[in-house]
């Protein structure tokens, strides 16, 4: 009787042969990156489905995912433009339409929203200068969930910090004390916002509350604002040094070492970044310098047009 | 009854035997790779997009189960001509086609078993050593018996869907039974538009055919709690048993249906 053979499957080198057409492939593929490598041209970010109508639509029953798809990319986005360098003119434009997106295909995002309040209304170059997209983005939230307090104290927020409409602010604050579960704090920030309006003090008490969040990316908004603040009383002490010194000798160019010279400092002084002042020596104005971490302080810089 | 037992045995045995369980595999590389990835990515969303995650990829993977194998279902063993021998033994038609139907609800609740303790057990990891005051901000806690509600009715979506591709398995072409089911999925998702039609357009006729869609097609819409349930929106127990009821009432149609068009096949 003939013995059997095992029969030959040839799995082992058509698996071999096929592992090295494939690394082949990759080489020649390396080699003409190469030999031809594209032009390295500024590639715009492509936004395909930009109707919220649509997504919702088109995503069938996977929305609150595709919500999450939206979200990232707005992260990415954001983070990617604020944290150009200074030569790259920043372009939010696809931050509202991102976070429009997420929301319609999730209306209980709340972070979306939030985030949308504070940063689409920050002036250029931290964020689009779009306080008008912020609110939008708000009225959207509050008809999602109208009873959510932290909605309508960031459109308070909006009010306040961006459009300086200290009388609506109040109003919004006073709202967003009425609803359920609203925290003890938001009734006296209503009144302090009305009596005192754009001073520092109603700003500062507005972050404080905002620095006690348990996002971590709106605690540090709030604690960069917060020494904004503070940088900006140290500027206030300062420019009436700087006034003193130019009263007593008019016409003649002011640095920091003519202020220790003539006694009216001690040393040259720093932000909370610890970074030295900026001071022009033509016209005594002080600022924060370009490398501090609190460049730039608000209204600093203009959005290009 | 034995008879049902029996097909529905070895429905979930070709199941093991055609890898369809290989699906969990992925899933598993799926979210253990995306709960590494995303907590740089998502500012404190991880929770929330690993339930998101995990939720769609359970509907969807299940989805392709319950069309893929249940078009085959009845439609290979036609092709095959291996249903001439089993219907020489005392089985009737009828109880062919259930068995087929129970055989491959037995294979997707085997899946989502697993499904859902691999997203528990990401969760769990995701969630451990956060602090307290993190957890409390999040609108549902991370291991939220709640999920299980969405995960029921993700099932009793795909026991729909499943009964959907048997209908049409019955008297089709696997590839024909595809689209048809596929097409009636889609169409499912789009019950809201059916029922506001007259907001778009003015013919009565049109308004009405529509309207009857609305009423006849499977309102796959009813089935989708997974965005309130992450966001810890209650789901009440009414909800629950009225969508169990629906989809009950869907199935037991779609199998009569389909029995009864099976029963009527000449074989000869």
């Amino acid at each position: 009787m003939t013995p059997l053979v095992p029969l030959r499957t040839g799995r082992g080198p058509a698996g071999a042969a096929a592992a090295v057409c494939l690394g082949l492939a990759v080489a020649v593929h390396a080699l003409q990156e190469h030999r031809w490598p594209a032009p390295n041209l500024d590639h715009p970010e492509l936004l395909y489905l930009r109707s919220p109508a649509v997504a919702r639509r088109v995503v069938l029953d996977y929305d609150a995912v595709s919500a999450d798809v939206y979200w990232i990319r707005a992260l990415q986005h954001f983070g990617a433009e604020r944290l150009s360098p200074p030569e790259h003119v920043r372009n939010y434009a696809l931050l509202y339409p991102l976070l429009d997106l997420t929301t319609t295909l999730d209306p209980y995002f709340s972070i979306a929203y939030r985030f949308g309040a504070i940063y689409l209304g920050e002036p250029y170059p931290g964020g689009p200068g779009r306080p008008d997209l912020s609110i939008a983005l708000l009225q959207k939230g509050i008809a999602a969930q109208s009873t959510k307090w932290q909605y309508a104290m960031d459109l308070g927020f909006v009010y306040y910090w961006h459009l300086r409409d200290y009388k609506t602010a109040a109003a919004t604050f006073q709202k967003a004390s009425e609803l359920p579960s609203a925290p003890s704090w938001l009734r006296p920030l209503a009144a302090v916002t009305l009596a005192e309006g754009g001073h520092r003090g109603a700003s500062r008490a507005l972050w404080q509350q905002l620095a006690q969040s348990e996002e971590p990316w709106l605690r540090d908004s709030a604690q960069l604002r917060l020494a904004q603040l503070d940088a900006m009383d140290t500027i206030e002490a300062l420019q009436a040094r700087v006034k003193a010194f130019r009263d007593a000798r008019p016409g003649e160019p002011v640095t920091w070492r003519r202020l220790i010279e003539s006694r009216l400092l001690t040393g040259i002084p720093l932000d909370s970044s610890g970074t030295p002042f900026a001071l022009d020596a033509a016209t005594g104005a002080i600022t924060v310098e370009r490398e501090s971490k609190l460049f730039p302080l608000p209204g600093q810089i203009q959005a290009p047009q | 009854m034995t008879a049902i037992r029996s097909v529905a045995v070895a429905v979930f045995r070709e199941s093991v035997r055609d890898r369809v369980f290989y699906n969990l595999v992925v899933f598993a590389v799926l979210l253990v790779a995306a709960s590494i990835l995303i907590g740089q990515l998502t500012a404190g969303q991880d929770v929330k997009i690993i339930k998101d995650l995990g939720l769609a990829a359970t509907s969807l993977f299940g989805l392709f189960i319950a069309v893929f194998v249940g078009i085959t279902l009845v439609s290979k063993e036609v092709e095959r001509r291996s249903v001439y021998p089993l219907f020489a033994k005392p089985m009737r038609r009828a109880e062919f086609v259930l068995g087929k139907y129970a055989g491959l609800l037995l294979t997707l609740f085997a899946n989502m078993v697993v499904m859902t303790a691999a997203i528990y057990a990401v969760l769990f990891f995701l969630s451990r050593g956060v602090p307290a005051n993190i957890q409390a901000a999040w609108d549902a806690p991370a291991m939220d018996p709640a999920l299980l509600k969405a995960i029921a009715l993700i099932y009793l979506n795909l026991a729909v869907v499943t009964a959907v591709a048997l209908f049409f398995s019955t008297y089709s072409s696997p590839m024909l039974s595809a689209v048809f089911t596929l097409g009636v999925y889609v169409a499912g998702q789009f019950s809201a538009d059916l029922k506001h039609f007259d907001v778009i357009v003015d013919a009565p006729a049109a308004i009405a055919v529509a309207k009857a869609c609305y009423y006849v097609l499977p309102d796959f819409a009813k089935f989708d709690v997974k965005l309130a349930v992450v966001h810890g929106i209650p789901v009440s127990g009414a909800y629950l048993a009225s969508t169990a009821a629906y989809a009950a009432m869907y199935i037991a149609a779609l199998l009569f249906g389909a029995v009864m068009i099976f029963s009527r096949r000449d074989f000869k």
